[in-house]
């Protein structure tokens, strides 16, 4: 860990003293920089490309050559996506079962995280291995059954049955299970105990506190997979009320095939909270993939 | 004192059995509506979609009628499947190879070479995190025969207008690029945490003995870090192999056919949502499944015999 951070503050994984060394490389950094800039521009391309067509006319999306900065700017694009579809209400759809499923999954995580963690009952490895064993299968090969269940519990075309895939990440369990096991000081909660506080009132008050950046990783984990949710949304909405953001995109290219200007400002607005995320929170970001990732 | 004696596991007094008890019931409540809904969801789907594959079915009845092992030998003969295996397989190892080779790159350049990286690394890594539906309708958008900008830049070395994702097999590469740039910020984190918990004193150790710096990447850096340049393969194939969204969001009606780009998930889709093959559906699951599952203990036998 001390290594690690070492390493961060210095940016220099040999342990030499960072500015003389790096002085002796300015030579050839330099090259670096210049095909790091270009591959840095290639990757944020379909970004501005994305931006700069959802300001343009429709005239000028056409344009060819092609306009990098709009000539004459405008947000009709932004005003005509929301006419030509409920836009607002499937914002509204993503927003509600993002923000549900991300809350669950937060709760799910930290409880069974929890009890997996420090308690001891019957048939506890067994449950966990089976949550262990489940969690590589891909939500793929699993979609046809489930589709089959929400069915014949009569939750096609509802909130619930969107969301019902998504209550529970075994992930999550595995990771605010880690986090426990690190990082939950026992001693803590038996003195809670003889302090006379009930087992719910120490998971709320001293459990889920204590683990309030995990949850937070967790939490944004969620909810970036949520609200890129397609396939599943894609089986069980089927009327156009409960049509996620996701959804609506997709549905609205062949609709309109050629209109890539409100197209442009409709994935312009679905990417805001996600971006708005990532501005805010980019260092949790990442930290939360790596995270996930070294499990 | 009384702390001591009543935080014991074993403790036999009245108290510490009633708190045992407390614990127990803590641990039904929390628990059990947990694993139902879990063994509803995800345990309960996941066997049916192995019984379902032994069975002749549509959407009204699943399970009409059983046939063994039939829908596995259909497979064999079905051009279809076998074409959307090749595809997946062709866009899976494209995808691994290119973005596992350039997140290599970019996480030995970023951590090695370049002091301060916080943004590089930031840029790199924005469209990891995007959801895939808009990014793929911009690609389209730059993918477009007539407008788009791909063919722009193109013509400026005289190259005619291309429809890119008019005919599988180009448009399959096209979705192949896309997609390293998805993942190839993803690829680039996890192998920077990797050479970060590379101890430092390997490099010292080596720079002391006079190896400059490229031999102590070489022979220091990359093979330390063989199992997590594993563990990126294995992940971003597993990801390769369930494509679809990228598939059926760019290449609706852009195709020659106007179907999609034959995939596994897309197989797997049409089967059991246009045509109501469930069960022969089923058994393409099973089929990805194994091939995911095969992945998945590659990767474990590797790390455990390197660790």
């Amino acid at each position: 860990m001390a290594t690690v951070e070492i390493n961060e503050k210095s940016g220099n994984v040999f342990g030499l003293t960072g500015n003389a060394r790096f002085r002796r490389e300015l030579w050839w950094r330099i090259p670096l920089h210049i095909i790091l800039i270009i591959g840095a521009g290639l990757m944020l391309l379909p970004f501005i490309w994305m931006f700069a067509t959802s300001f343009k006319p429709p005239t000028e999306v056409v344009a060819w050559p092609p306009t990098f900065i709009p000539q004459s700017p405008t947000l009709e694009n932004y005003g005509k996506v929301f006419e030509l579809m409920p836009f607002a209400r499937y914002f509204f759809n993503s927003l509600v079962v993002t923000i549900v499923c991300m809350i669950t999954i937060c709760i799910t995580s930290s409880l069974a995280g929890y009890i997996f963690a420090i308690f001891r009952f019957p048939l506890r490895n067994f449950f966990f291995i089976i949550i262990l064993a489940t969690a590589i299968v891909p939500f793929e090969t699993y979609m046809i059954p489930l589709y089959l269940l929400m069915k014949d519990l009569k939750s096609i075309n509802s909130y619930q049955g969107i969301m019902a895939p998504y209550f529970i990440m075994s992930f999550g369990i595995f990771f605010m299970r880690q986090n426990y096991i690190a990082f939950l000081p026992e001693e803590l909660l038996d003195a809670a105990r003889i302090d006379g506080a009930g087992e719910w009132k120490i998971y709320w008050r001293i459990v889920l506190p204590l683990s309030s950046s995990a949850l937070a990783a967790l939490a944004i984990y969620a909810f970036i997979n949520v609200w890129a949710a397609f396939i599943w949304p894609l089986l069980v909405v089927n009327t156009s009320d409960l049509k996620t953001i996701e959804l609506a995109l997709a549905g609205f290219q062949t609709a309109y095939t050629v209109e890539y200007g409100p197209l442009m400002a409709g994935s312009v607005i679905s990417l805001l909270p996600i971006l708005l995320i990532f501005i805010l929170l980019r260092r949790q970001i990442i930290e939360s993939v790596a995270m996930t990732g070294m499990k | 004192m009384a702390r001591n004696i009543l935080s014991r596991k074993e403790g036999s007094s009245r108290l510490g059995s009633s708190l045992q008890r407390q614990k127990l019931l803590f641990v039904f409540i929390g628990l059990t509506p947990i694993m139902l809904v879990y063994g509803i969801t995800r345990i309960w789907p996941i066997i049916r979609t192995f019984t379902l594959s032994l069975y002749d079915s549509d959407l009204v009845t699943p399970e009409k009628k059983f046939i063994g092992l039939e829908n596995y030998t259909s497979l064999v003969d079905d051009d279809a499947f076998k074409q959307a295996f090749l595809n997946t397989t062709l866009f899976a190892v494209g995808t691994v190879v290119a973005s596992v080779v350039l997140g290599l790159a970019l996480a030995l350049i970023l951590t090695q070479f370049i002091p301060r990286s916080g943004l590089y690394q930031l840029i790199y890594f924005l469209p990891f995190v995007m959801p895939i539906v808009p990014v793929a309708i911009v690609w389209r958008w730059i993918y477009d025969p007539s407008y788009g900008l791909l063919n722009w830049f193109l013509s400026w070395f005289g190259i005619p207008k291309q429809a890119f994702l008019f005919y599988p097999e180009t448009g399959l590469w096209a979705i192949v690029v896309m997609n390293v740039w998805k993942v190839i910020g993803y690829n680039m984190v996890i192998l920077i945490v990797g050479i970060r918990a590379i101890p430092t004193l390997y490099n010292e150790a080596a720079e002391i003995d006079g190896a400059n710096r490229f031999s102590v990447l070489r022979y220091i850096t990359v093979p330390l870090l063989k199992p997590v340049i594993l563990f990126v393969l294995v992940v971003t194939t597993i990801g390769a192999y369930n494509v679809f969204t990228s598939v059926y969001v760019m290449t609706q009606s852009t195709t020659a056919s106007g179907n999609n780009i034959p995939i596994l998930v897309g197989e797997i889709y049409n089967n059991a949502f246009r045509y109501s093959k469930m069960g022969y559906a089923s058994s393409e699951a099973v089929i990805l499944f194994v091939v995911v599952l095969a992945l998945t203990l590659i990767q474990f036998r590797f790390v455990r015999s390197d660790t």
